[in-house]
């Protein structure tokens, strides 16, 4: 219980972030990824803001030995640079220049621009099980 | 002004900084509270994995459209509701993302912010690719396609 108000107040932070900051404007984003066409730079700034305060956090928690709430830390174990690394970032960046959404501003735009949230985070659940589909059926036959 | 390729406009860095601050903010309160990392397409995905106990997920994106929300409850015409953009574009965007982050384990918050954070050299070399890709995939959308605001 305590451990669903401490991610519900974190989400509350992280969407009010994200919606101050106009991440969930795609043409916005788009602005910043479009570096031929009258560029606005503001999406690098929410990212070394964000950076910013979560690297020094990051370092300092780490050192303790458990979060506030649980037993441990639970952090990513793969170091692997691999070809599904490269072709997932590659392939979501496509996704994300083509539309301006990332997946937190389109839950974000949820509350405000349903009608382009809806079928865009509806795709990408979609997405990420016909990925995750493929990937079972290509592991199977090797 | 002028920018390395072309004109700056509409830069917002006031806002952008702060907002990037709460990100950040929130990122550290999740890492420091229940120890785990604030990546969205993490989330998004693994409410649906076979995964048990997804109850924070479900409660940190229940937290993260309601902030939004309170936002535009705010300030109700501040951001911009985008009009007109193609259907159908929309869902092959929003495949292609959920596919990518998927297999790629990750998205803008995810390696984009926390795994850089972490100073995580898998993150570092996903944004780097996504950052590439994302700036080509636009300029397709917008000088190939012709759609502009």
């Amino acid at each position: 219980m305590k451990t669903n108000l401490v991610a519900l107040a974190a989400g509350l932070l992280f969407g009010f972030g994200l919606a101050l900051s106009h991440m969930a404007d795609p043409d916005k984003v788009l602005a910043f990824l479009d570096v031929v066409g009258g560029w606005d730079p503001s999406l690098a700034l929410v990212m070394a803001g964000a950076v910013l305060v979560f690297a020094p956090a990051f370092f300092l928690i780490n050192r303790t030995s458990a979060p506030w709430l649980g037993k441990t830390f639970h952090l990513p174990t793969r170091t692997n640079i691999d070809h599904r690394l490269i072709g997932g970032a590659a392939l979501f960046g496509l996704g994300w220049g083509l539309a301006g959404y990332c997946p937190g501003p389109a839950l974000a735009a949820l509350s405000f621009n349903a009608h382009e949230a809806i079928p865009f985070v509806a795709s990408i659940i979609v997405g990420g099980w016909t990925a995750r589909w493929l990937d079972a059926a290509n592991r199977r036959r090797h | 002004m002028n920018g390395l390729f072309t004109e700056v406009v509409n830069f917002t860095p006031l806002t952008s900084v702060i907002g990037g601050l709460l990100v950040g903010t929130a990122a550290a309160l999740l890492f420091a509270g229940i120890g785990r990392i604030a990546g969205i397409s993490g989330m998004l995905h693994g409410l649906f994995s076979a995964e048990p106990r997804s109850g924070w997920r479900l409660s940190f994106l229940i937290g993260l459209i309601a902030g939004a929300g309170m936002y535009v409850l705010i300030w109700p015409t501040d951001i911009p509701v985008r009009q007109g953009f193609p259907m159908a574009l929309l869902i092959v965007a929003g495949l292609l993302v959920g596919a990518g982050t998927r297999l790629g384990s990750g998205c803008t918050s995810g390696h984009g912010v926390c795994g850089i954070g972490r100073l995580s050299t898998r993150s570092l070399v996903a944004t780097a690719v996504f950052m590439i890709t994302g700036v080509l995939a636009a300029i397709f959308l917008r000088h190939m396609l012709g759609i502009t605001p």
